[in-house]
């Protein structure tokens, strides 16, 4: 169903390149209009109970269109999708985690959740949301696992501890690496949900007490693994994403670390409102100074946006009503593999990056980084997982903190930069 | 006798497990297990102070600004800093926005459905819904129509055959006794408070840049400018934004959360006799009113002792120790002594069954979870615990609304001590601190008019001006509790960090003496008409907002410097 296709010319990594149908492109064409049977459905009955419009609607899915990259004609592929009555079965597991992709999801906007668990997915499995506690929980589970083999989408929530005897997850009496490896390796697809299902996340930071893996380390070889990192991950995004794979019944092209290029093909800094003012030097140097208040360029202060790809400028949060760089505060890199420990001190600058009309020697300098983060995160990864399995005890931290890396223990502090 | 196991709990944060014994139609004994472990206090060891908050905060998606909240505290108490006015004002409306929003997503998404029967709600007749709607609200979506629709939306998704996350569930249990127009009237309001929250948590994305994980604290303040005349700071814009979402909030709260809280306990008022438990509790104070060292807190603080109103006693936390008898941890001094966080040390040590497994051994070590006791004894700690505090030393407004909420459920103060007396509370103090909301915005605008742009102590922002070691509490009150984050900073890096948190006060296993814990004390005669779906037990439970993944910490078994403690 995917073909695969070498991306870039140096990288040499794979990525699923979802080839929209021709039909659905040229069912675009003509765009279905009041009247037609479609409109009869329980979802346009709903959203006209809800005063929702049918152009409304639509305006929805062309924007879902924009937000997905696709062409604007998509849109009627979409509405029909998100329409259909075959909901695809989910179920959504949480390991080490903080529900924080949970909160998030209940966060999305368009369709909300209510829409979403009522009439577009049928959400089987969801710890935190569902009613059924105890056995008659984990029945549903293995119904949906021995009834609907290779025929649903796994989400994960939370890194995976790597040793099944640790006794460090589990969820009725079972280890969380035995259920993921049970259910993610039956799912036809597996979306790993925040930072640390996808890279392993703050419970793999220095010096990963718990030998906390990514679903990829945890559960090797599942098939179609989608990685949306952030902490957490946009509710817009996830959902983005379901109706990317309700339309076109395909996964969308992926970049590097296996995150769709829709959500994560451009950095914080490339989308970034404030980037006039980093391209004219204009810098926040004190919490609440002039630059601070005018809305100036937060690089100064620490801000990950050069070095962290994600499209939190563009979509924004909550309803697009703000995100991190907007109050004020720098990006800390939440999507980047490994970011508390590449991205941190938090508050010092990224180093060696040209500030004065320089984005093209940025860019690179960025680029580069993000090389060096990825190969930083392999090395870190092996590392901790053999020591793990040796039962070697986790180095002290002391020893751990910023073993060579591009910001070092040795690097100035904030107070010495002036 | 019958052992029931419930794991997972569900529609809770975390993974939490409750193995009971079940005689009799009642619960006997019962054992509250925490199965997941991240040690996250670990990892913070060797990192930037002024970090910190980043790091905590992950420790809950839910709770999300809570241990942001706790180690900035902690941090500028050990470095000295002061945070401006400007950002005590911001973070009270942060922290209160954080608690209304968690207390209303309780209610409706990880609570209700333990008391309402959706299935019946399928039978409930829409016009007798709408008459039973209006006559405890003026809540205007309350017409036969709206409910008639609700129905058929939901009746339309059950014919489907796919019931997703209200699969397997209890349904039709005995111990559901809403009639089903009262079951209908709930499942609107499940479904209008999904809605809600995405609205009301705007605030935090106006505040924060984004929710779940605000992005707006600092040590010695927080990182969202404020200036009346430029559009990338909080201005009158912002002002009147906040007021508006600050009113819808309080009006959901007002018109439909604690009316819908009062009836449904209305049906079940048994429950105000099951569940008490642990009769001790404990509230650290929150919401600064002034600059001042000693502010005055609009949620005061303090210690009830065996549910006696009429003495309340200073809190101090050097009479605060944890245990490890039941947990998986060792002490070097022995398992059987308690430690204070600030000589606090934990070696993560799991010694229960292999997984799979079916049973744990209770009689041995059992959780991930500590269990702190407060000068030996155990506490509840949440919103029960905070009105208490609050009523017993006059709070104003907390008083006037728990007298009337008691008056129109019939009911004495007694009742609050039971597992509806927790949840009742929770509905009361989200109303509080709604209307509290209101006061803050309008302290934020005077601040404004006043040209006062500080928002953060920069002083003291270079780890140059810190001290060559410092110690720090920061204690704050969240959504389950109390909560207190410990730092010991040497050299401008952690030395070692400890969290005492909500969930670990009350979820915690046995100790030393072999006291339970609050949720294994409230367990101890709730009743369980089939132990094959016990409902009983989820009720008790969730009437805590268990948050499993805050409980658990782990801290350095290596470093165990003595503590001169300073609390603020």
């Amino acid at each position: 169903m995917h073909a695969r296709a070498a991306f870039g010319v140096s990288t040499g990594f794979y990525v699923f390149r979802a080839e929209i149908p021709t039909r659905s492109l040229a069912g675009e064409q003509n765009p279905p209009t009041e009247g037609a049977s479609m409109a009869q459905s329980r979802l346009m009955t709903e959203l006209a109970r809800q005063g929702v419009s049918r152009r409304e609607f639509l305006s929805f899915c062309a924007g879902m269109a924009t937000l997905l990259g696709m062409p604007k004609a998509a849109s009627a592929a979409i509405a029909k999708a998100v329409e259909a009555d075959d909901r695809p079965i989910m179920v959504w597991l949480e390991f080490q985690d903080c529900a924080g992709n949970t909160e998030s999801f209940l966060r999305s906007g368009h369709p909300t959740v209510a829409d979403l668990i009522l009439d577009t997915i049928s959400l089987n499995y969801h710890e935190t949301l569902m009613v059924a506690a105890g056995f008659q929980a984990e029945g549903a589970l293995e119904d949906t696992v021995s009834k609907n083999k290779g025929n649903y989408i796994a989400l994960v929530e939370g890194s995976i501890p790597g040793d099944i005897e640790s006794g460090y997850c589990t969820v009725g009496g079972r280890s969380a690496l035995d259920i993921a490896r049970e259910v993610c390796g039956n799912a036809m697809a597996t979306v790993a949900v925040g930072t640390c299902a996808t890279f392993g996340g703050i419970p793999a930071a220095r010096p990963n007490p718990t030998g906390a893996l990514s679903v990829a380390d945890a559960a090797p070889g599942v098939r179609n693994l989608i990685n949306m990192s952030a902490c957490p991950a946009n509710a817009e995004n996830i959902t983005a994403l379901l109706v990317y794979y309700l339309t076109t019944k395909q996964w969308p092209p992926l970049d590097q670390y296996r995150r769709p290029l829709f959500a994560y093909g451009k950095t914080i800094h490339d989308g970034c409102e404030r980037r006039a003012h980093f391209d004219s030097g204009q810098f926040v140097e004190q919490w609440g100074d002039e630059a601070h208040r005018h809305g100036a360029c937060l690089y100064h202060m620490g801000c990950k946006g050069p070095a962290t790809s994600q499209n939190c400028p563009n979509v924004q949060w909550n309803g697009h009503t703000n995100w991190p760089v907007g109050c004020g505060h720098p990006c800390i890199g939440c999507a980047e593999p490994n970011f508390w420990d590449t991205m941190t001190p938090f508050y010092e600058r990224l180093p060696n990056i040209a500030t004065v009309n320089a984005s093209e020697w940025l860019d690179k300098v960025g680029l580069g980084l993000t090389g060096a983060v990825a190969a930083g995160v392999v090395a870190h990864g092996i590392a901790e997982v053999t020591r793990y399995r040796r039962g070697h005890p986790p180095p002290s931290a002391h020893n751990a903190v910023d073993k060579g890396g591009e910001q070092g223990s040795e690097r100035p502090q904030a107070g010495d930069k002036k | 006798m019958t052992h029931v196991v419930v794991d997972p709990v569900s529609r809770i944060e975390g993974h939490l497990r409750i193995e009971a014994e079940v005689e009799g139609g009642a619960v006997t004994q019962a054992w509250s297990s925490s199965t997941m472990f991240r040690g996250i206090e670990l990892i913070l060891e060797g990192r930037d102070p002024r970090d910190a908050w980043a790091f905590t905060q992950r420790i809950c998606g839910v709770c999300t600004t809570v241990h942001a909240i706790a180690s900035i505290r902690a941090v500028e108490h050990a470095i000295g800093a002061t945070p401006p006015p400007n950002a005590r004002i911001l973070r009270n409306l942060v922290m209160a926005a954080q608690n209304v929003h968690d207390h209303v997503i309780h209610f409706y998404h990880l609570q209700a459905l333990d008391w309402v029967d959706i299935v019946s709600a399928l039978k409930g007749d829409p016009a007798k819904t709408a008459t039973l709607a209006q006559s405890i609200s003026d809540w205007p979506l309350s017409s036969k129509t709206y409910f008639s629709d609700i129905q058929k939306r939901v009746q339309a998704f059950v014919e489907r055959g796919k019931l997703g996350i209200f699969a397997n569930a209890y349904w039709g249990h005995p111990a559901y006794k809403l009639p089903p127009e009262a079951n209908l009237m709930a499942l609107a309001h499940y479904l209008e408070a999904l809605d809600w929250q995405r609205r009301f948590v705007k605030i935090h994305a106006i505040l924060g840049g984004k929710n779940p994980h605000l992005q707006s604290f600092l040590v010695g303040g927080m990182a969202t400018p404020v200036d009346p005349d430029e559009q990338a700071s909080l201005n009158f814009d912002t002002i009147s934004e906040l007021r508006k979402l600050i009113a819808d909030g309080r009006d959901f709260v007002t018109r439909v959360y604690v009316p819908d809280v009062l009836a449904v306990a209305s049906f079940y008022r048994e429950w105000f006799e099951i569940g008490a438990g642990v009769p001790n509790f404990m509230s650290y104070g929150d919401y600064p009113m002034d600059d001042g060292p000693q502010p005055a807190l609009y949620i005061p603080a303090g210690i009830i002792h065996n549910q006696d109103l009429t003495q309340i006693a200073p809190v101090d936390q050097e009479k605060i120790d944890e245990y490890v008898t039941h947990s998986w941890y060792d002490y070097s001094v022995g398992d059987d002594k308690g430690l204070n966080p600030f000589h606090g040390e934990t070696r993560p040590n799991y010694t229960g069954p292999k997984p799979p497994f079916k049973r744990l051994y209770t009689d041995q070590k059992y959780s991930w979870l500590k269990s702190p006791r407060y000068d030996g004894a155990p506490m509840q700690v949440g919103p029960l615990a905070r009105m208490l505090v609050a009523y017993a030393k006059g709070q104003p407004r907390v008083k006037q609304l728990v007298d009337g909420a008691l008056a129109q459920l019939g009911a004495q103060p007694s009742a609050l001590f039971s597992t509806l007396g927790r949840i009742a509370a929770r509905a009361l103090e989200a109303q509080v601190l709604v209307e509290s909301m209101s006061t803050w915005v309008d302290a934020l605008a005077e601040q404004m008019t006043r040209r006062d742009y500080r928002i953060q102590d920069t002083s003291h922002w270079d780890p140059g001006t810190w001290p060559k070691e410092g110690f720090g509490a920061g204690f704050h009150e969240a959504p389950r509790g109390s909560l207190g984050h410990w730092v010991h900073i040497r050299d401008r890096r952690i030395a070692k960090y400890q969290c005492v948190v909500p969930s670990t006060w009350n979820a915690g296993p046995r100790d030393a003496k072999g006291q339970p814990g609050p949720y294994e004390a409230s367990l101890e005669g709730t009743p369980v008409a089939k132990p094959d779906q016990p409902l009983e037990i989820l009720r008790t439970v969730h009437s805590f907002d268990p948050c499993m993944a805050c409980g658990v910490h782990v801290v350095d078994a290596n470093r165990r410097e003595l503590a001169r403690v300073r609390v603020t």
